[in-house]
């Protein structure tokens, strides 16, 4: 049990890679707050959670809304009076160039996957300064390092997680705080059929597209809730500021 | 109990067999201790005999498998040796750590030829040479894991230290080359880029650029985590990438450096 007594904040926890770390965090031990915009698949996960022994919450909340977060935030601490782990996880991700996005779809990327990290942490943060410990763990990805084509928004939001990792790092390194981000590449998750359909690709072939990597293949919801695993626990004392990349080799080439 | 029996089920590294260079010392020996805790067969490579034998008690003693070989992994012919020795006697490789490396501290106006070739010979081309000995046995076991020993500095440049720079820049595309070639082998290549860790590498750089032993440890105040990394830390980063754990990370550069690469505070 290598997170015991722990508590983890995983936003976006209801499907996808969030899904996986809260199911694997509870079984290292950690008490799971998640949240998420759809209450009836939350229900469910902490309900299996609560069913193998666990304890979990949900809080239905929108990241990119600051009364939301102070909520999310607040709920945990009223449930597990502390916040040791939070797990920024919670993105959307439209594919269109600079041409064929619109404003809102500009807004509501970076709002999810930026902002919302920003609100988090902002609320998480004074309680681990207090206890003069804490992790959090960003969800970047292979394209917050490297380009991709039409995903201009999602692009931009997650090169910005990465250099938020690293400012945040350095701000709260003193006080006890490691703050790192991952990398994953595509992995089977809800959003990678969804981007095909956007795309109107069909998903078969869409996903030998992208198992076009090192590995051939592509990465599973565990493989990546594994690797949060690692920066959440104190295997990774030494690490902030990192951008952990599990992407199959996708960017190595 | 015998410490045999404490490895449990749960180990991270049950039944695999691991090949660790400059094994001897620092974050080598620091990973030899806890590959073998985690269930591993642990052999050593070396040039220091004794250090590396002590370290093959020491795991004895608690219960696990080891062995030593003395060799300079510079050399094709040690590297051979080595591989065969491993595989007669545990019969597989499924972790590499070529962990083996010096350092001159010099810049290039300063730094002989001599120890130029040296440093890359060790720090790079040993890579090559044991990697191109154990891949074939990892393809015929259907996979394993390579980690190649970089630093922050095959990431960023630091003063007095080219050809140790020009070595671990090396070290991380070689990582990603390999992690290119070999991954339909299921083999997967990565690195790790620690920085300044609390080892006998880190007191001779001292004493090469003529400073106190301390200062290092001193300079380290400015990173966002105000210390040097203990030999422990990195061994913990190392276990990550040998894992399962790890099963979709490969070609990636795994920065273990108390935020030194984030910036300074």
């Amino acid at each position: 049990m290598r997170l015991k007594d722990k508590v983890a904040l995983i936003t976006g926890g209801t499907s996808g890679i969030g899904e996986a770390a809260a199911i694997l965090f509870a079984k290292e031990g950690a008490k799971v707050a998640v949240t998420g915009r759809n209450e009836m698949r939350g229900q469910v996960l902490t309900e299996r959670i609560l069913n193998s022994g666990g304890r979990a919450i949900f809080v239905r909340t929108d990241v990119s809304n600051a009364s939301d977060c102070r909520r999310a935030v607040d709920e945990t601490l009223v449930a597990f009076g502390q916040i040791d782990i939070l797990f920024n996880n919670a993105g959307v991700f439209y594919p269109h160039t600079t041409l064929d996005c619109t404003e809102e779809e500009w807004d509501l990327q970076i709002d999810t996957n930026l902002k919302g990290t920003f609100l988090m942490s902002k609320f998480a943060l004074p309680g681990m300064i207090k206890r003069g410990s804490g992790v959090i763990i960003n969800n970047s990805s292979g394209w917050g390092i490297v380009g991709g084509d039409s995903a201009v928004a999602y692009c931009a939001s997650k090169g910005a997680v990465v250099l938020l990792t690293k400012a945040m790092a350095i701000d709260h390194g003193r006080q006890g705080i490691r703050v790192n981000c991952i990398c994953p590449g595509d992995v089977d998750t809800p959003m990678l059929p969804e981007d095909a359909r956007m795309r109107g690709q069909k998903w078969e072939d869409y996903r030998a597209g992208c198992s076009n990597r090192p590995l051939g293949r592509i990465g599973t919801a565990n493989e990546i809730a594994k690797a949060t695993l690692f920066l959440a626990s104190d295997d990774s004392s030494f690490m902030t500021g990192a951008s952990l990349v599990v992407d199959g080799g996708g960017t190595a080439d | 109990m015998t410490t045999t029996s404490a490895i449990s089920a749960n180990s991270k590294l049950n039944n695999k067999v691991a090949l660790i260079t400059g094994g001897a010392s620092g974050i080598g020996r620091a990973t030899a201790l806890l590959f073998a805790r985690e269930g591993a067969k642990v052999a050593i490579a070396d040039l220091d005999a004794d250090a590396g034998q002590a370290v093959v008690q020491e795991i004895v003693n608690s219960g696990g498998h080891a062995i030593f070989e003395r060799a300079d992994v510079s050399g094709a012919a040690d590297c051979q040796r080595v591989v065969e020795r491993v595989t007669r006697q545990f019969d597989a490789i499924h972790i590499l750590f070529n962990n083996a490396g010096i350092i001159r501290r010099a810049s290039v106006a300063e730094l002989s030829e001599e120890d130029w070739d040296r440093v890359m010979a060790v720090n790079v081309k040993s890579i090559f040479l044991i990697s191109r000995q154990v891949i074939p046995v990892m393809a015929k076991l259907g996979g394993g894991s390579i980690i190649n020993m970089a630093s922050g500095w095959g990431l960023t440049g630091g003063a007095k230290a080219a050809v140790y720079c020009a070595s671990k820049g090396a070290v991380v595309l070689l990582t990603k080359a390999m992690a290119v070639d070999h991954g339909a082998q299921n083999i997967r290549v990565n690195c790790l880029c620690p920085g300044d860790t609390d080892t006998a590498m880190l007191r001779s750089e001292a004493q090469q650029l003529g400073e106190p032993g301390d200062r290092f440890l001193m300079d380290a105040a400015r990173r966002p985590l105000g210390r040097v990394g203990k030999p422990e830390e990195i061994a913990q980063a190392a276990l990550y990438l040998a894992s399962e754990a790890a099963s979709f990370v490969t070609g990636a550069a795994l920065v273990v450096d108390g935020g030194g690469l984030a910036g300074s505070v």
